[in-house]
């Protein structure tokens, strides 16, 4: 007998727990069955997605960041280009808009997080991609890179609607390289930079948020607070974001990061998602509510961790533990911490870095002992560490291999509470 | 932490005013409590908000954010906002006695 692993999702997630449990199967049976593993995703088009936020700024091009998914995946993964209808939880069978059945014996949900444009009014109204862009995915981002060069001074506002959104970070980060962009042209002087955010601070977490507030003031960004928008009126001279309490965020050019749901079939599976289409999943073993043999990881789940790759990064090596105890029936023992990392570019050459779990918020210090790299502080070294990480993400991350110092748990040494 | 009275009832508050134990809350304190946020008549789609939010965290052991109340109250998220102008989640939670939103991360 075989018994079917089927991956939903050939993203980080997806690729690297397929990579990792077929490695494990390739030396050992389940159950004296032999596994076979399938990935299915609608296109053979895995992007590099922290490499988004240079794509405006000329620092790296859409050829540069996307490969093909297959490629990714170790020979004898089987892959299969087709949408998904919905998942039959009662019949363990995914139906895929191809027409085709997979019967699973094991499902793993890795379908990520999509932008729901729809959910603000007039966000794709006139104006768009004109005057009104997001960088979160590629005709935004590279059609962003049009404006910015074309951009004589002005209004900029980047917005962030609401919460959760992948990668946190990343409107800031797109903030500071506007500031270090806007310098090089010689026109600094000429833009108003506003960041406008749902959140009552700069970031999510108390002592992050301080230090990323403070670098905002220090690079002339305004911020504004609270704030909800309801409308984007993106075209005429009064352009301009409207909050559902009333305030109006004036501008020339706006950088939006639209709502994220689950993906749509997830929707139109029955009890697999909650009301915005992502997973509810147990933080620790990542087994799914729905049922015992599915799984979720990365960005498609209800986890209260960050939507962002180290997360799921992270969330791997737990997950094919988990994956690996439930087929050969001994009990869920693994868990995830909620451990995430990342850089934040800061321009000019330099990157913050913060790391955290679920109870420990990012703090400064070093990581991932004393002698690392500096924590919540900027330096010429983690904007290396960042821009190295691209390759790393090609070659060890997705691939499925383990990188001394850098595993699931969140490391303490280095890192001085305040 | 701490204690407060509304409507003869002695309840206690956390640090950002909202209820530690829903269970003390009733719907005359949620009236003084809607009144001296500037609300003065609750009406019956502030009470359809209010009791959504109170099954939902008793079913899920937190209250809805703005957007799943939009997308799941009957209440559009525009009408929220006139209804609790200061913020829908965070003052429809303190009058529901309920703790505030976690929202998201």
């Amino acid at each position: 007998m075989t018994k079917q692993i089927v991956i939903l999702g050939g993203g980080t997630g997806g690729t690297l727990v397929a990579n990792r449990l077929h490695k494990h199967f390739k030396h050992h049976r389940a159950d004296h069955d032999t596994v076979q593993i399938t990935v299915v995703d609608r296109d053979d088009h895995h992007m590099y997605q922290p490499g988004l936020l240079f794509v405006p700024f000329g620092l790296a091009q859409h050829s540069e960041i996307v490969r093909p998914r297959k490629a990714q995946l170790h020979s004898g993964v089987e892959f299969v280009e087709s949408g998904i209808d919905h998942v039959d939880k009662d019949r363990d069978t995914v139906v895929l808009e191809n027409g085709r059945e997979l019967a699973y014996d094991v499902l793993v949900i890795a379908t990520g997080a999509q932008l729901a444009f729809d959910e603000t009014e007039g966000l794709t109204g006139p104006g768009w991609n004109e005057h009104v862009f997001t960088f979160y995915d590629i005709i935004g981002a590279t059609g962003l890179e049009t404006a910015l060069s074309e951009f004589e001074g002005g209004k900029l506002v980047v917005n962030v609607v609401d919460m959760p959104i992948k990668c946190p970070v990343a409107p800031l980060e797109f903030c500071f390289l506007a500031d270090w962009y806007f310098t090089e042209r010689g026109i600094r002087d000429k833009v108003e930079i506003t960041y406008a955010t749902p959140l009552d601070g700069a970031f999510t977490k108390p002592v992050a948020s301080a230090a990323l507030s403070d670098l905002l003031e220090e690079k002339g960004i305004h911020l504004v607070t609270e704030f909800n928008t309801g409308e984007v009126v993106g075209d005429g001279d009064d352009r301009k974001l409207i909050g559902y309490d009333g305030r109006e965020v004036p501008f020339d050019l706006a950088v939006i990061i639209p709502m994220h749901s689950g993906a749509d079939y997830v929707g139109r599976s029955e009890g697999l998602g909650d009301d915005l289409n992502f997973v509810p999943t147990n933080k620790a073993t990542l087994q799914t509510e729905a049922k015992t043999n599915i799984f979720a990881i990365g960005d498609a789940t209800n986890v209260p961790a960050s939507k962002a790759g180290s997360v799921t990064h992270f969330e791997g090596e737990v997950l094919v533990d988990s994956i690996i105890r439930f087929i050969e029936h001994r009990e869920l023992q693994s868990t995830y911490d909620g451990h995430a990392n990342c850089f934040i570019e800061t321009g000019f050459g330099k990157a913050l870095l913060i790391d955290f779990n679920y109870t420990t918020e990012p703090l400064p210090g070093h990581f991932p002992t004393k002698v690392g790299m500096p924590l919540l502080k900027e330096s010429r070294m983690n904007h290396l560490g960042k821009l190295m990480f691209q390759w790393f993400y090609w070659h060890a991350l997705l691939p499925g291999r383990d990188v001394p110092g850098i595993g699931a748990d969140m490391p303490e040494h280095g890192k001085e509470h305040v | 932490m701490s204690t407060a009275t509304y409507a003869g009832v002695s309840v206690e508050l956390n640090d950002e005013g909202f209820f530690v134990d829903p269970n003390q809350w009733t719907k005359d304190i949620a009236v003084e409590l809607a009144k001296a946020d500037g609300i003065e008549e609750l009406t019956s789609q502030h009470w359809t908000v209010l009791e959504f939010m109170r099954k939902e965290y008793f079913e899920k052991g937190t209250g809805p954010t703005v957007r799943v109340l939009g997308k799941t109250s009957g209440v559009s998220v525009k009408d929220l906002y006139l209804l609790f102008p200061k913020g829908p989640a965070k003052m429809a939670a303190r009058i529901a006695g309920i703790p505030k939103p976690k929202g998201c991360i």
